[in-house]
């Protein structure tokens, strides 16, 4: 069990290069094997973790290049734990989603081989190596599978996060020039007194900064995001909302707050009015959408800000209690899970949706109930999910992040709740278009959910519920993590 | 046994969730069985709610709570957990008698729908959010049920789909309920966040004992009043009782049960629930808080009660009589008569519920027809539902001594005199009692009396399993009144936790007249008015810009549609528009810049260095052919060369010296 996180990684990588030698037909199947090895993967992880311990497990460390400071250095701590466990469930997820070939499977592959890295890394460079192999796969699928505005989508996705990322390798390379490490554990306690000082902090902090903020997207930094949400093909819209965005907010988590207390601290209102931008324009934005992927891709933004709002009300609010830290915190982790499955589902139905009408525009719709009450039932239980209703997933973390955030910075949380009101009325807004009224003439034909649908809708949506009425199992994977955090913060 | 019924409260919102969990199983299949499922469920909670009513009668102001963890978040417990009090029994025993008999009737009201199954699993979904609102003991699981409720009010509300008023009225429920709903959910973190839990009772330390109490201070008033928004959006309150008379296009069962019995009420029992926090500090009995609830009260029933004069829909009517009567019981519960707002709550539930349910089965009988000036005659076509309707009528109007609704009301007005602040909300609803005898006279004169207008030719009465419901609620609406006069006031003490007497020389209070004279000035004043059949309202007749004005329920739809909708629609478009063009403008410009950049540097490339090198490279190719032509190999050139060459040089050499 010793290599168990590098199997994890290799896993999918062996299977993108098999994809070479498969044949087209057989590509998903393929892929969904290798992925049902990697979800053994990180079974096997989650039984060999030790989810009472908090701090880094089942390491792996071998000298890289030692002269840069570069070492292959994985470990995973309960939010890691998380994300593996994520990325294992959206990825088969999103291939049932659509019908794919050998070319499709092998980037999506790479692209979990990617992720299950950047989530494991715990050197820079190895995990911004990572981060950028996730960019080129995500960038071709984007490019080659997209819809109309492909091309325009994918160059500027790639250009915006790439830029990004220029900026934080370079904060990255000044502080390695300072301090001569690139260990996350490390940097994490240099930064409890300060990593660098004067203008060079500064610059470090605004490019490691603007590297997240492009990928999560906080806003103003996040136009983007509909524009490639929009043109990307489904499976790849659930990748890229469930758990690409992820990357950005466990970045902020292991970067940017641990390494530069003081500084977010000086910029607290700042943030703190950036999250609340992105939680109340984004939903009035999704408000305004009639392109459905569009509208999912706006209320994306404003979930993400939730998980902003939490982090930033944890490091910057000037008194600190542990129990609101610890409350944020919780928040943002189940936030951040899901999200990723709600998101996911809901890309998913707006594609059977696609799939049946050949368009998704809010106004090509009408009546759906009448014709095709299983899929109008089930896509409606996505939808109050990620609108918060008590009794699903959605609730449970959006309560902890405004229970934390509250108590933390009272203003910004209570501005921040009419994101909650307006993506009820969006998502209302669409309940009505879509599925009540007269039947629409061009839905006549429309087919119900068939049986292999059936089959992945009923899991996801019973995950759902698992998590919004018993949520303590996933609680227990990062409880001591959100610990101990929460004191290195305090 | 005690113990038990404490600890397994959780079982009477279960058993309903099950029925509907069974129901939605073999979706659309069995009609009989979906039906049986629901009813068998609610009499199985209606017997629970008996069991957990008995052991409440012990000792006077018994209670008792089971709490647990629900996650563990971090280093702390999420704990929630039920209560057994008074309070909560009593709500319980209305919501599932009264749910009964609504469930009973659905049957022949939905016999013909086709989607018969799923309406009882929605009405089975909806009884488990309810009963789950009232036996919490913990604010974060009232509100997880609050929710559900306003789930389940949203899906029946909608109920009939294919309908675009259907659907946009369903939307506009939960929309509207939700902004109040905000304000309770900021009024829970806030709570959470300065007492340290959610709870109400947990031996000493729950946010409504004294500990918790202590904790809160000042910040009591604002938390009381968001919590008192969130009931202002269920219980219809001004402003947020826009809702509620749309919600009448849901089918009449269901305007019975969730607009009228339980459902709204729900936001008359949160207030009393979390009372501790709304009179903390109180001196006089007053606080800034309940005078707030108070005027909205008065405000709410006044404005409903007038504009309940002017509709014509049978079932609007009895919406705003809703909203209005809703509004008595909060302004009962501001001037500090917890007991008798209450005490209104359940009478009311049983009541309103019988008219509900009596108009359901006037409009089947009429072919659907919900207009009443289109009715008219029909208390011999259908003796029954008059019958009923008219006990039903007579109780909301607050006729004495047989009726419960007469001592509730009396008791409110009672408890309204006595508040010291001002006597201004008496005599207003001393008004808002002449209006409801008047605008119930005006309903049962169009609807029962006179001759047949066009709906009525071919009315009939409706089958027994819709009457027999109306038949025992009109009884209970009568019988009730055992326990609520002050010659016995057994439920007003119950549900304060005091000893009960019996003096029978209290039975009439100098508040009995005032009452009394009242409600014969409304039904009188009806009887004059609209005793003459009259094609249009005498009332529009005579003043027809008022008229107008209540009839278009005062122009709050059309106010908010043009104010805060508008409003919240145009910052949409706004926000839209600067993503698409601000924000990506910028980033577009950014991106322009760089192009130009690009442009220029490959210009400077092509023209500048390129050119230069590729200018360098040719020059010396062009040297090496010109060399490579004068080495031609032949001597007589070369030696042409070396003579001029030595020439010049002679030449220099000459020039030089």
């Amino acid at each position: 069990m010793a290599h168990l996180i590098s199997a994890l990684i290799l896993l999918p990588l062996v299977g993108a290069l098999f994809m070479s030698i498969a044949r087209e037909s057989h590509a998903r199947g393929i892929a969904l094997g290798f992925n049902a090895l990697t979800a053994i993967a990180a079974f096997l992880l989650w039984r060999n973790f030790d989810t009472a311990a908090a701090g880094l497990q089942l390491m792996e460390r071998h000298a890289w290049i030692p002269t840069i400071g570069a070492e292959y250095l994985v470990g995973i701590d309960g939010l890691s734990l998380l994300l593996v466990f994520l990325t294992s469930l959206v990825f088969p997820f999103a291939f049932f989603a659509q019908r794919t070939g050998r070319g499709f499977c092998a980037l999506m592959l790479l692209m979990q081989s990617a992720l299950f890295g950047t989530f494991t890394a715990q050197n820079f460079i190895l995990w911004f190596l990572f981060y950028e192999m996730s960019l080129i796969p995500a960038f071709l699928l984007i490019k080659i599978w997209g819809g109309a505005n492909r091309d325009r989508a994918a160059t500027k996705f790639f250009v915006y996060t790439f830029l990004g990322s220029v900026a934080m390798l370079l904060s990255f390379l000044g502080i390695y020039l300072a301090k001569g490490t690139f260990d996350f554990a490390a940097l994490a306690e240099l930064g409890k007194t300060g990593l660098l000082t004067g203008k060079m902090a500064w610059l470090a902090f605004g490019g490691i900064f603007l590297g997240l903020a492009v990928k999560v997207p906080l806003f103003p930094f996040h136009t983007w995001l509909p524009d490639a949400y929009e043109s990307a093909p489904t499976g790849v819209s659930m990748v890229l909302t469930g758990v690409l965005s992820k990357m950005g907010v466990s970045g902020f988590v292991r970067l940017l707050l641990p390494l530069f207390p003081h500084e977010i601290k000086i910029l607290g209102p700042w943030l703190l009015a950036l999250a609340v931008c992105s939680i109340v324009l984004a939903s009035l934005a999704a408000w305004a959408q009639s392109d459905l992927k569009r509208m999912i891709a706006y209320l994306s933004i404003n979930h993400l800000g939730y998980c902003m709002l939490g982090l930033f009300a944890v490091t910057a609010s000037a008194t600190r209690p542990l129990a609101e830290m610890q409350a944020a915190l919780s928040g943002v982790f189940m936030q951040i899970f899901n999200h990723g499955i709600t998101a996911a589902a809901l890309f998913y139905y707006v594609g059977l949706l696609e799939q049946r009408r050949g368009l998704r525009g809010l106004n090509d719709f009408g009546g759906l109930m009448q014709c095709a009450p299983l899929l109008c039932g089930w896509m409606s239980v996505a939808m109050f999910s990620s609108l918060g209703l008590p009794g699903l997933n959605g609730f449970i973390g959006e309560f902890l992040i405004f229970k934390g955030s509250f108590a933390l910075a009272p203003w910004p949380t209570a501005l921040a709740t009419l994101g909650l009101l307006f993506t009820a009325i969006v998502f209302l807004r669409a309940m009505q278009a879509l599925f009540s009224g007269p039947l629409t003439a061009s839905c006549n034909a429309f087919p119900d959910l068939k049986r292999s649908e059936k089959w992945i809708v009923v899991p996801v949506t019973l995950l759902m519920f698992a998590l919004g009425i018993a949520p303590q199992f996933a609680f227990n994977i990062f409880n001591a993590t959100v610990i101990q955090m929460a004191r290195l913060f305090a | 046994m005690i113990s038990w019924i404490v600890s397994n409260l959780w079982l009477i919102p279960a058993v309903p969730l099950a029925s509907a969990l069974l129901i939605l199983a073999p979706a659309n299949s069995w009609h009989r069985t979906a039906a049986g499922l629901a009813i068998v469920g609610q009499i199985a909670a209606l017997a629970l709610a008996v069991m957990a009513f008995l052991p409440t009668l012990e000792a006077p102001g018994w209670r008792s709570f089971h709490n647990f963890s629900w996650f563990t978040f971090g280093e702390h417990a999420l704990r929630i957990g039920w209560v057994l009090d008074p309070l909560a029994a009593a709500m319980l025993l209305m919501i599932t008698f009264v749910g009964l008999w609504i469930f009973v009737f659905s049957i022949g009201y939905m016999a013909g729908d086709k989607n018969f199954t799923r309406f009882f699993a929605y009405l089975s979904f909806f009884s488990a959010a309810m009963l789950g609102v009232v036996i919490s003991n913990s604010l974060l699981l009232l509100f997880v049920c609050w929710e559900l409720v306003g789930l389940a009010s949203y899906l029946l509300i909608g109920f009939w789909i294919h309908k675009p008023s259907a659907a946009a009225a369903a939307k506009k429920a939960f929309i509207t309920t939700r902004i109040g709903d905000l304000g309770l959910f900021l009024g829970i973190l806030w709570l959470y966040g300065s007492s340290g839990t959610l709870l109400f009772y947990d031996g000493g330390n729950g946010c409504l004992e004294k500990a918790g109490l202590l904790a809160l201070g000042a910040s009591a008033t604002f938390i009381a009043l968001l919590i008192f928004s969130g009931a202002a959006g269920k219980s219809g309150q001004f402003p947020l009782h826009v809702w509620l008379p749309d919600a009448m296009e849901g089918p009449t069962p269901v305007s019975a049960l969730i607009h009228a019995a339980t459902m709204v009420a729900a936001g008359v029992f949160l207030v009393a629930r979390v009372y501790p926090l709304f009179s903390l500090g109180a001196i006089n009995g007053m606080t800034p808080s309940l005078s707030v609830v108070v005027w909205i009260g008065v405000i709410t029933a006044l404005m409903a009660a007038l504009i309940a004069l002017a509709q014509a829909d049978i079932k609007r009517i009895l919406a705003y009589s809703t909203v209005s009567q809703l509004g008595l019981m909060m302004v009962s519960l501001g001037v500090g008569g917890v007991a008798a707002g209450i005490m209104h709550l359940l009478a009311h539930g049983f009541f309103k519920a019988l008219l509900f349910l009596g108009s359901g089965s006037v409009i089947h009988g009429c072919h659907e027809e919900q207009d009443i000036r289109k009715m008219g005659g029909l208390r011999r076509l259908m003796p029954v539902t008059f019958f009923t309707y008219a006990i039903g009528m007579m109780t909301l109007s607050g006729v004495p001594l047989l009726f419960s609704g007469a001592w509730t009301k009396e008791e409110i007005l009672h408890a309204t005199e006595q508040w010291p602040r001002s006597q201004m909300p008496y005599y207003l609803m001393m008004a808002g009692v002449v209006l409801t005898a008047l605008y119930m006279t005006r309903q049962m004169i169009y609807v029962f009396f006179g001759n047949r207008r066009a709906a009525a030719e071919h009315a009939h009465e409706s089958s027994p399993v819709m009457t027999v419901p109306l038949m025992m609620l009109a009884a209970c609406s009568i019988v009730l009144s055992v326990v609520l006069t002050p010659a016995w006031s057994w439920l007003h003490d119950y549900l304060l936790g005091e000893q009960v007497h019996f003096e029978i020389e209290r039975l009439i209070q100098p508040m009995f007249f005032v009452s009394a004279a009242l409600v014969a000035a409304g039904i009188g004043l009806g009887i004059l008015i609209y005793r003459k059949d009259g094609e249009t309202d005498p009332f529009a007749r005579t003043l027809p810009a008022l008229f107008r004005f209540l009839e278009n329920k005062m122009w709050l739809d059309e106010l908010y549609a043009h104010t805060v909708i508008a409003a919240a629609r145009i910052a949409a478009r706004i926000a839209d528009f600067m993503d698409r063009y601000f924000w990506d403008g910028l980033v577009r410009a950014v991106g322009g810049i760089g192009q130009i950049f690009g442009m220029f540097s490959a210009n400077f490339d092509e023209r500048g260095i390129n050119a230069r090198v590729d200018g360098g490279a040719s020059g010396t190719r062009g040297l090496g052919r010109f060399l490579s032509a004068r080495h031609s190999g032949q001597i007589q050139t070369y030696l042409g060369a070396v003579a001029v060459g030595m020439l010049m040089l002679l030449l220099l050499y000459a020039w030089l010296t």
